[in-house]
């Protein structure tokens, strides 16, 4: 389609006949543009839409097999009202709060302090460090679970949230750090020297400077942190046993489907509820963590 | 690694105790490396504690009879060469990997293209929603496909009986569950993909476009000559990156099909949950995840070189 444009404008045509051969190009491509959106839009929002729907539906109506499941004739909210009015989903939504929220907390500290000594305090092995952080990534959940398993079991935190909050770092940690280096290496050295000059300490300088300049990066970290943290979905299936310490991703499933019957419509309304607080973090902080995201890869 | 540390630690402290020793441990700890090795501490930690040590537990583990009482050597992994389950798994997530992330770059690749194309004010919108599939934790969408593909209730086969398909059993039939798996994977991963090309496409200068157009390029020239050149990097690193986590999957499969019907969805994840967790022996299934770290280590090996190439230009 271009290729036959450009051919005809350097068959000497007159340059506005070329030009105006470009604007129609650029409104097919447009077109084109927009129907592949179009369809990739309704492939991507399909399965959401259809949760919402089912969640909106009495379970009379979903086990009606001669209605249309794409809508809802009579809206109700009684899935989510008897979501969080009885049975154990707001427990399991306060514990993935605890555990979601520690789990960035230790990361950011742990991360921010561990990138600020690796991008500007050279020492003995930090090169190799920095590259081991990223090596984590050999080593997947799929591959820890079953130790961890047994060590866990061994020191008494088998069906602990605790021990949540103690292995979700394992996730965390490595590619927030990673981010972290690469947004303090990019902080001008002329910074740090002024703040010695004035008499700054390395925690002080870390404080006062870093982190408030790499305040984005920290906020793409953050971001991260809290999404693994949130979907993280092996660890509680396997560590965590009881109903009341289970967090949403395996609550929702263990609850709601007792033996063969599946209450459709509340897993439905359950599992919008616990998508709600990342779709909620991604609506205003999207571009921070993309930034973020894609700062690391496309700098290399 | 961390051995290493240690004795780097350990050699500053002998050469600043031999001189003075009054202020030794004032001075030891004003040392900048020693301050350093200190932040580092806790990452140390985590990785030490949580990942290095369970991962060689794991190989020890992995050497134990069932009921963990008796060293028997290489026995769980020629045990498993020898299933053909196992056998199966193994292409199973090869297809599993190598089929999602194929099919997750081609798309990114697309939907990048398209969304470069459009005018910047619409831009952020469309991108808010084709990013919805990734921001939905996977354990928690998935429900919502299972729902889609249930047997009776499945609305895709209501949707196909209305121009009068016969109704597909998604995951019923071993062909069509993996596509379905596959599929879900798909629809996770795809935005991914997209947001990072399309940070790529955004980094490739204009001129470079010109320049193609003055020498007479058409647009698969551009294409082919200036696009993939200048992404060539950052497509690598992120089919390599999605490989390995892909591979690593376990969400998925566990939720739809939980490895049926008859194990011809089983991956490594699902299938050594299967085996170590619900089956309860333990060697056997960090066994059957141990085979996926030589797979895992050759994908690394392309990734740390760009990794290390990253690091030396941020020292340097």
């Amino acid at each position: 389609m271009s290729g036959a444009s450009i051919t005809a404008a350097g068959a000497a045509a007159p340059a506005y006949r070329g030009t105006g051969s470009l604007r129609r190009e650029r409104r097919w491509a447009l077109i084109g543009a927009y129907i592949a959106l179009a369809v990739f839009v309704i492939f991507f929002i399909t399965p959401p839409f259809h949760m919402l729907v089912t969640s909106l539906k009495s379970s009379a109506e979903i086990a009606d097999l001669s209605s249309n499941p794409w809508i809802v004739k009579r809206p109700t909210l009684s899935n989510y009202w008897e979501l969080l009015t009885q049975g154990n989903y707001l427990i399991h939504f306060r514990n993935s709060l605890i555990v979601t929220l520690s789990v960035v907390a230790i990361t950011m500290v742990v991360s921010t302090v561990a990138a600020f000594a690796l991008a500007r305090m050279r020492f003995w092995g930090s090169a190799v460090l920095a590259t081991g952080v990223f090596l984590t990534y050999l080593v997947p959940e799929t591959l820890l679970f079953i130790p961890l398993f047994q060590i866990l079991g061994g020191i008494g935190l088998y069906n602990n949230l605790i021990s949540m909050i103690l292995i979700y770092p394992t996730l965390t940690v490595p590619f927030c750090t990673w981010i972290m280096i690469g947004y303090f290496s990019s902080i001008p050295r002329e910074l740090d020297e002024a703040a010695l000059i004035d008499g700054a300490n390395h925690f002080q300088m870390l404080w006062k400077i870093f982190v408030p300049v790499a305040l984005p990066g920290i906020l793409a970290a953050m971001i991260f942190a809290f999404t693994v943290s949130w979907a993280q979905f092996l660890y509680p299936m396997a560590f965590l046993v009881s109903s009341e310490n289970m967090v949403l991703t395996v609550g929702i499933v263990s609850d709601l489907i007792r033996a063969d019957t599946f209450v459709w419509g509340k897993i439905m309304a359950g599992a919008l509820m616990a998508a709600a607080p990342p779709l909620l973090v991604y609506a205003f902080l999207m571009d921070y963590y993309i930034a973020g995201l894609t700062a690391g890869a496309t700098k290399g | 690694m961390a051995d290493g540390k240690t004795l780097a630690a350990d050699r500053l402290s002998d050469t600043a105790a031999t001189p003075r020793r009054g202020s030794t441990l004032t001075r030891l700890a004003r040392r900048r490396s020693t301050l350093a090795f200190l932040m580092t501490l806790p990452l140390l930690a985590i990785i030490g504690g949580l990942v290095a040590y369970p991962f060689a537990y794991a190989i020890y583990l992995s050497m134990l009879n069932k009921r963990m009482t008796r060293f028997i050597g290489l026995d769980n992994f020629s045990f498993l060469l020898t299933r053909e389950t196992f056998q199966a798994v193994i292409w199973q997530s090869v297809l599993f990997a190598v089929g999602a992330v194929i099919a997750k770059a081609l798309i990114g690749f697309i939907l990048a293209h398209v969304l470069h194309a459009l005018p910047t004010r619409g831009q952020r919108m469309w991108r808010g929603l084709l990013l919805v599939p990734w921001v939905i934790p996977p354990a928690i969408s998935t429900l919502a496909w299972w729902w889609l593909f249930d047997p009776s209730y499945s609305a895709f086969n209501w949707a196909l009986s209305a121009i009068a398909v016969p109704p597909v059993a998604w995951l019923g039939e071993p062909g069509w569950a993996r596509f379905s798996v596959i599929l879900v994977n798909v629809w996770y991963g795809a935005p991914f993909f997209m947001i990072m090309y399309l940070a790529a496409l955004k980094s490739v200068p204009d001129q470079l476009y010109e320049a193609a157009a003055i020498d007479g390029a058409s647009g698969i020239q551009k294409l082919r000559y200036v696009t993939v050149p200048m992404m060539k990097n950052i497509i690598m690193i992120t089919i390599l990156f999605s490989l390995i986590v892909t591979f690593a999957n376990f969400d998925i499969v566990r939720i739809l099909t939980n490895g049926g019907p008859q194990d011809k969805t089983h991956i490594f994840g699902t299938y050594a949950f299967q085996v170590g967790i619900q089956s309860g022996d333990l060697p056997l299934g960090s066994a059957v995840s141990l085979f996926m770290f030589p797979i895992l280590a050759v994908f690394s090996i392309f990734v740390l070189r760009d990794v290390t190439k990253r690091n030396k230009e941020l020292a340097g």
